[in-house]
């Protein structure tokens, strides 16, 4: 049987359709789902084993990046996320959906929390003061999570504002290293100031994720910009998708 | 007003500021050492000390990064203090959300307002802070400057109290008609207001106020396209009429249409959008509009609504389109004019630029439409009159391209509310600007809010496909007055002002009924669906709201406040009524002498020159501003090559992602040829934007195009001459190529009167997209070199023809009138050549010759592939006597520098013998791009350098 996958809507969400096309290719039976319909009947979330906050400007990013979302998601759905979490099921958040994740609690620490939200970690404006639109290089590291393996060379495009992971101290980035959270870095460049030059980090179970770059938007060779040159044998940002589905058909 | 103080964490740095103080030293004010920035929040409400904490501490202000203060700041340092403040009644999106925010942690909140802080440390004196607020930080049509910590007040909006006005215009002699006119804003020229007159002298009553502001909204030249439609007289300069046409858009553009007419369109020129096949099941449809005027006045706001308005286009178009792609296209003063140059009442233009850039980036971003195709042109000439096209293309289903309204539909008003934005939009963008506009139409100057219309899309695809409603349009120029105006045409509509949400309390049923706020759209619904569509818009927090009917007995529009009848309009005059002008239109070809350019023996400076001038130089900072990759189906992005840095002909999306079927956008424009030629202008800008499809793999059998034209004033006869000219170029060269048009639109008026009575008007401008469809995106090619060792041709003929060229201007020398003129039929026959052979994969690299010519069209495939190019001058094809200076730089349409791997070389040149087609040279792994003429080095350069000078001039300054 497929896994079901919920990609979840809000105002300003804008990477949704291609994010339910990236599962389907997968393998995964995937539908977009409003918000608003999700806290109405938090129930529409037991048959499914993966959520995604797909990427966008939720709520225009007005106040801060993810900010308005992340408050809908601590103060009217909390619970029923955190069980989702601890059933054993997956998140994904890519960009917009990564700093939802941050600024509500789920990561770094798996837990959407009112107090807790926000406070070791967050994703600060770009050194650069502007969103920026272009390709980089990912490694990835660790053997937690679910979605990438240690060891893996990525190319994905990053269209963000506010991606700088920046945390609260050394001591919380120590923690992240230790528990094998950090799951991917960018390499050779770092295009926005980030601490450590984390791109994307998962909670200390491995089966929370978030990323500023989006594997939805590598999931056909002619999306790489420089496909006609035809050397480009492998749609990079699929292998995240197809690693949950494995996982999740394993488990 | 409790107000909270959002501030960076002072160890970590803030680019913003950072930006501020770098713009404050352009400002020629180098004493400010140090800016802080901080974001102000004002709540109204019943909030204890520990409520407002709990908010700025969970909500506003981020843990990690920021701190808070619920006090204000002043006096803590020896900083000057800035804070900037929208004015009452200002849309603010932020504020919006804020208050949503509040509410959802459980709090009552009345209502929340934002604002910006800065503080400059440093010797800054007073004078120099007012500067820095007018010049740079606050824009005085919708913001004010405060010089200390300022709480605003909680707004009361007075109650509206009802009166009916009527304006007496029966009696009124030709200068009263005339100074009505003008005291009320309408634009509406003598004949206009007679016949308005002589309609109510008929009727036997006074006009009511709404009734004159509806016709002079719908007659204005921004939405009647009065000088388009008129009958033109063509005099020579002795007076004497030597053509007649009779209305020149039917006569010119929608004829070669109408010729052609091809069976893959499906709806041109009638609706929001023009309308073509993509497959068996979905159709596309582009429209590409200009927001000129409000960018003039307020860039990031006039910017950003023009995208969010061209949106709409789509949206509105047949029964509704999912927008998938934006283009945008800017024409702006030199970024480098002196200060003292600049004159009263402009923004200067690197003011206007970046803020029409942030305005189109905000905006587009949060839409989720990527921006993929656009070009940036530099003129002195735009210093008054700055240019912004936005353009869409959206996608929807073939059986859902057309609408009809039916007898009894509820009229719904769907999306954002109503305020006094943009109240005269329609007939401001009609007249001249002035330097005293910026205090006159500050009204006509709206914000946007994308992320409303992005939940109105949402809702209204959702709508659509659940078949809620019969007939959409969008709320553009001339707001509800113009679109209902246009859904009734045939049967009338009633509509009840007072039903309209409103942002705020106080206006007028008039105001109501022309407001230009944004994100609305209007729907027609059948009764008995209103309480499920309804219903469908609240459950994503959309507004809508039935505010009358379609068709009434007598097919009037009948509009209503509180039940009062406040006016009352025949629809057949309001539609039918105008009066058709004739235009006098006198062209002369312009006398000048070509200048000479003295010939070197190498090109190599010339080539940086030109490669570093800013019309030829990269826009990466401006592209990487842009999300051009959202919705996942970018094939050819406007960025490309080894290292994803080089330009891109044309832009290639797939926009169903589960089909390998695409859509190529392209443009093309040279404003520098218009005032020279206007003809071989406009046929150039055509040539152009299909040489660049089909660079990319287009196909040009199945390529539409559209116009934009911006002109100077055509009631004078000489701008209404270059406009014919220009008309008459679309007609020939649609045929000519046998791209049909599909849309269009025109912004007249683009002239600037400075206070000392100068006038200055724009170059003719008009901009060609194109859009084409194909069947398989994994044939498309890009322009950078692909291996050394393949060879490369020339295709098209190069003449000796200089003018209007930027090698001309980079040599500093006055621009001649030898415009190259367009061999059409040579041009068509290459085009469609070379379509065939990339369609067959003959082809590894292609990129078209344009702006600078041979020379930099081989030295931007070169360092995009990162690979070396050795060219021998003398192969390319030239008529007459061409020297090495024209064989370099000169503009000639129609040519094409293709790639061919050395196996297929020998098949290609076969296929192009009957053809304009030389094999000049070879790709080569010395990163070198070596040009010989005749054995002789003309151009030796390290590819590297090329580069360095494309990316110089703009890049790295913006920031």
């Amino acid at each position: 049987m497929k896994p079901r996958a919920i990609v979840l809507r809000a105002a300003g969400v804008n990477c949704d359709k291609e994010s339910e096309y990236a599962l389907s290719l997968a393998g995964f039976e995937a539908t977009r789902v409003h918000l608003f319909r999700v806290i109405e009947q938090p129930a529409l979330l037991d048959d499914v084993q993966l959520l995604m906050f797909p990427g966008g400007f939720s709520y225009g990013d007005d106040v801060a990046a993810g900010k308005i979302f992340a408050n809908q998601i601590i103060h009217r759905l909390a619970e029923p996320l955190n069980k989702f979490v601890a059933d054993g099921k997956l998140i994904l958040g890519v960009c917009n959906g990564f700093q939802v994740l941050i600024k509500s609690g789920l990561l770094p620490w798996g837990k959407a929390d009112a107090a807790s939200a926000n406070q070791d970690a967050t994703l600060g404006w770009n050194d650069s003061g502007s969103f920026i639109d272009r390709w980089i290089r990912l490694a990835s590291d660790g053997d937690k999570c679910v979605f990438l393996k240690r060891g893996e060379s990525l190319q994905l495009p990053i269209a963000h504002g506010e991606g700088k992971f920046l945390t609260a101290s050394k001591q919380i980035l120590k923690k992240l290293r230790d528990g094998q959270q950090i799951v991917v870095r960018y390499e050779g460049d770092n295009p926005n100031g980030s601490e450590d030059d984390v791109a994307g980090i998962c909670d200390p179970t491995g089966r929370v994720f978030g990323l500023m770059p989006h594997p939805e938007r590598f999931v056909d060779i002619t999306q790489h910009p420089a496909w006609t040159r035809g050397q480009v044998k492998r749609a990079d940002g699929l292998v995240v998708f197809q690693n949950a589905a494995a996982y999740l058909k394993s488990s | 007003m409790h107000r909270i103080e959002v501030r960076l964490r002072s160890e970590l740095p803030d680019p913003q500021a950072q930006a501020v103080l770098l713009q404050v030293a352009e400002l020629g004010i180098h004493s400010a050492r140090e800016v802080q920035t901080a974001r102000l929040f004002f709540l109204a409400g019943e909030l204890s000390e520990a409520d407002l904490d709990r908010v700025a501490r969970e909500l506003l202000a981020d843990p990690v990064t920021e701190t808070y203060s619920l006090a204000d700041d002043d006096g803590q340092g020896e900083g000057k203090v800035i804070e900037v403040h929208l004015k009452a009644g200002v849309m603010d999106p932020v504020a919006a959300s804020t208050l949503k925010a509040i509410c959802d942690m459980g709090f009552a909140v009345a209502a929340v307002r934002t604002a910006r802080r800065y503080e400059f440390h440093g010797q800054v004196g007073q004078d120099q802070l007012a500067t820095i607020a007018r010049r740079l930080l606050a824009n005085d049509c919708i913001e004010d400057a405060h010089f200390a910590a300022y709480t605003p007040p909680e707004s009361h909006a007075g109650q509206y109290q009802l009166v009916v006005h009527e304006i007496a215009i029966r009696q009124l002699d030709d200068a009263a008609l005339e100074k009505l006119s003008s005291d009320r804003d309408l634009f509406l020229n003598l004949t206009e207001m007679r016949t308005i007159q002589e309609h109510y002298r008929k009727l036997g009553r006074e006009p009511r106020d709404v009734e004159i502001e509806t016709f002079a909204q719908t007659w204005s030249e921004h939405c009647g396209h009065k000088t388009f439609r008129s009958d033109v007289s063509v005099r020579d300069e002795r007076g004497r009429q030597v053509e007649e046409i009779p209305n020149l858009i039917k006569s010119t553009i929608f004829a070669a249409t109408q010729k052609l007419n091809k069976p893959w369109c499906i709806s041109v020129f009638k609706d929001n959008a023009g309308v073509i096949e993509f497959d068996e099941q979905n159709a596309v449809c582009f429209k590409v509009e200009t927001h000129n005027h409000p960018s003039a006045l307020d860039p990031y706001g006039g910017a950003g609504t023009g995208i969010g308005g061209v949106i709409r286009d789509p949206m509105g178009t047949g029964m509704g389109a999912f927008p998938v792609a934006n283009t945008d296209i800017f024409c702006f003063g030199p970024a480098d004019l002196p200060m003292e140059q600049l004159p009263k009442g402009v923004l200067h233009p690197r003011r206007i630029m970046r803020g029409v850039v942030a305005g189109v980036r905000d905006y587009g971003n949060r839409m989720g439409i990527p921006t993929v195709n656009g070009a940036v042109y530099f003129d002195e000439k735009y210093v008054g009159n700055p240019l912004v096209f936005c353009g869409t293309v959206g996608v929807l289903p073939r059986s859902m391209c057309f609408k009809e309204v039916k007898q009894g539909d509820a009229i719904v008003v769907v999306g954002g509310r109503t305020g006094r934005d943009g109240i005269h939009g329609a007939t401001f963008s009609s007249g001249e600007l002035t330097h005293e506009h910026e205090t006159e139409f500050s009204g006509a100057v709206q914000i946007g809010n994308a992320i409303t219309e992005k939940k109105t899309l949402d809702t209204i695809i959702q709508t659509r496909d659940s078949g809620l409603y019969n007939a959409i349009t969008d709320c553009g120029a001339g707001g509800l007055s113009s679109a209902v105006g246009e859904m009734g045409e045939e049967i009338g509509a009633e509509v009840h002002l007072d039903r309209v949400p409103l942002k705020y309390a106080g206006l007028s049923y008039w105001e109501i009924w022309e407001s230009e706020a944004q994100e609305r759209m209007v729907l027609a619904v059948p009764q008995e669906k209103v309480q499920e569509i309804l219903r469908v818009f609240a459950s994503e927090d959309v507004e809508a709201t039935v505010i009358g009917h379609f068709g009434t007995p007598e097919k009037q529009l009948r509009l209503f406040y509180t039940g009062t009848l406040v006016g009352e309009i025949d629809m057949r005059f309001l539609h039918d009524g105008l009066p058709r002008p004739t235009k006098d239109a006198l062209w002369q070809k312009p006398e000048r002498k070509s200048p000479t350019v003295r010939a070197v023996r190498n090109y190599t400076k010339m080539l940086l020159k030109v490669l570093g001038s800013p019309n030829v130089a990269s826009k990466e900072w401006i592209i990487r501003q842009y999300d051009h990759e959202v919705q996942g189906g970018s094939v050819i992005k406007p960025l490309i090559g080894v290292t994803g840095d080089g330009p891109s002909d044309a832009a290639v999306l797939r926009p169903i992602l589960s089909s390998r079927r695409a859509v190529v956008l392209a443009c093309g424009m040279n404003p520098r040829l218009g005032d020279l030629d206007p003809y071989q202008s406009a046929l150039h800008a055509i040539d152009e934007a299909l040489r660049n499809i089909v660079c990319v793999g287009g196909d040009l059998s199945r390529t539409a195009i559209l116009d934009n034209f911006c002109w100077g004033n055509c009631n004078k006869p000489d701008r209404m001459g270059s406009l014919v000219q220009a008309a008459k170029a679309c007609y020939d060269g649609a045929l000519a190529y046998g791209t049909p048009f599909i849309s269009g639109k025109d912004s007249l008026n683009n002239e600037f009167q400075t206070e000392t009575g100068q006038t200055i008007a724009i170059p003719p401008t008009l901009l060609i997209s194109a859009i084409s469809v194909i069947a398989d995106a994994g044939k498309c090619v890009s322009a950078d070199l692909k291996q050394a060792g393949n060879v490369v041709f020339v295709l098209g003929t190069t003449t000796a023809h200089l003018g209007g060229s930027h090698f001309l201007l980079a040599s500093g020398k006055e621009t001649g009138t030898d415009v190259p003129p367009v061999d059409t039929v040579g041009s068509r026959r290459i085009m469609e050549a070379v379509q065939h052979a990339i369609a067959d994969g003959l082809v590894r690299s292609c990129h078209d010759l344009s702006e600078g010519g041979l020379a930099v069209a081989a030295a931007e495939m070169a360092f995009s592939g990162g690979l070396g190019l050795s060219l021998e001058i003398s192969e390319m094809p030239a008529t007459g006597k061409v020297p090495a200076q024209a064989r370099l730089f000169a503009e000639n349409a129609g040519r094409f520098l293709v790639e061919v791997s050395a196996a297929k070389a020998e098949e290609f040149a076969a296929r192009m013998e009957d053809l304009a087609c030389g094999q000049v040279g070879k790709v080569t792994d010395t990163g070198r791009l070596f040009i010989t003429a005749q054995g002789d080095a003309v151009v030796d350069v390290e590819i590297a350098k090329a580069k360095a000078a494309w990316k110089g001039s703009l890049n790295h300054k913006e920031h």
